[in-house]
């Protein structure tokens, strides 16, 4: 019981101050998930693949396998509920006041803030999943790395297809 | 309806793989033209309430068109289906791994996995550092949030907290020069010079 309350707790973080998308998200999961599992870069680094390759939203996914793998299933929606649950609440709230919402100066200002914010958050992310890799770099994993940021930056090629491929890549060659 | 509304927003949530931007449109066309449930001009104000309150977009999405269409209920149900493909993939993926951990192929893929993941996320780096990094104070900003977070270890949501603080700040700075007559609250504003200054702190 004592862990449920827990686990929605930590993750109520995400649906309270969560801007800008999953990526962005990833520092605050990092940190929420610590103490429920997830201690170091490279257990965070399998978290993350796990959520990307998985149907969902990534905090969503994220959420429910912290919980899950801390107390099963009513660890899994404790975290979620923490997840939603703020939204709900802060959604419903401003429904009724969308356009001095959308006119509010400090609503405004506060999302122009929060812009810069978000990219140094995506940047922590970054460097927190090479860490966990760092370990095991090999010219098979860096030519993944190298390859997959010129397949998607420059070529767009669709990352989905670019994660199905390391899939069969590694499974083939990192062994 | 609330059928459909679950059904609606599961689709969404399955369809959501690697990054909630891309379902945007496709919710769209769904929602204003197929469906007819909201008018252009509420889809926006959907999307920016979704984007411009904090929390996972997909949700914030699911939570308000429910509301619109059903009250509290639809939009309970919008929310539950929206989270049930996650739910149940995840706990899935998860059984499914710990019947083959010993294998190293899957091994393999997960490492594979693991390091376009790491790509992915510093090429997005960059690409929304492109677009949102327009002037010196935001490369400032965007840099000292890295090192509070990923070198000293501080709590994210602090950085957030005073990115709004920060961007609260010249909004109405901005607006006080371009408009005299611009009313300001003066507690609100001695309150965010004093956040301003807590972050200050940590930002050398």
């Amino acid at each position: 019981m004592n862990i449920w309350i827990d686990l929605f707790l930590a993750f109520s973080k995400i649906g309270i101050f969560g801007f800008g998308g999953g990526l962005a998200m990833l520092p605050i999961i990092f940190q929420a998930a610590k103490g429920f599992g997830i201690e170091d870069p490279h257990e965070f680094g399998n978290l993350v693949a796990i959520s990307q390759v998985t149907p969902g939203p990534l905090a969503i996914n994220a959420a429910t396998y912290v919980g899950y793998y801390s107390d099963s299933f009513g660890g899994a929606f404790a975290a979620t509920l923490g997840v939603a649950l703020p939204s709900f609440v802060m959604v419903v709230a401003v429904s009724y006041f969308v356009e001095k919402f959308k006119q509010s100066k400090i609503v405004q200002g506060a999302l122009s803030g929060v812009r810069p914010v978000t990219v140094g958050l995506v940047a922590s992310a970054g460097y927190f999943m090479l860490s966990g890799i760092l370990g095991d770099l090999n010219v098979v994993s860096v030519g993944i790395l190298i390859g997959t940021i010129l397949l998607a930056g420059k070529w767009k090629i669709n990352p989905f297809l670019l994660i199905i491929a390391a899939g069969v890549i590694g499974a083939v060659l990192i062994r | 309806m609330y059928l459909e509304l679950f059904v609606t927003f599961f689709k969404l949530g399955l369809f959501t793989i690697g990054g909630g931007m891309a379902m945007i449109p496709l919710l769209k066309d769904e929602m204003v033209n197929k469906k007819k449930w909201l008018t252009d001009e509420e889809m926006l104000d959907c999307l920016s309430i979704s984007q411009g309150l904090p929390g996972v977009i997909a949700v914030n999405m699911a939570t308000y068109i429910g509301y619109r269409k059903k009250g509290p209920l639809g939009s309970l149900i919008a929310t539950v289906g929206v989270i049930t493909p996650s739910f149940i993939a995840i706990i899935l993926v998860i059984e499914v791994l710990e019947q083959v951990s010993g294998s190293p192929y899957v091994k393999g893929a997960i490492a594979g996995i693991k390091i376009v993941a790491t790509a992915l996320i510093l090429l997005a780096t960059y690409q929304v550092g492109r677009h949102a990094l327009k002037n010196a104070l935001h490369y400032i900003m965007a840099i000292a949030t890295f090192v509070a977070v990923s070198v000293l270890s501080l709590n994210a949501v602090y950085a957030i907290l005073a990115g709004c603080a920060i961007g609260i700040a010249i909004k109405f700075i901005n607006n006080r020069k371009s408009a005299e007559d611009q009313e300001i609250i003066g507690s609100e504003k001695s309150k965010e010079i004093n956040e301003m200054e807590d972050e200050n702190e940590y930002m050398d």
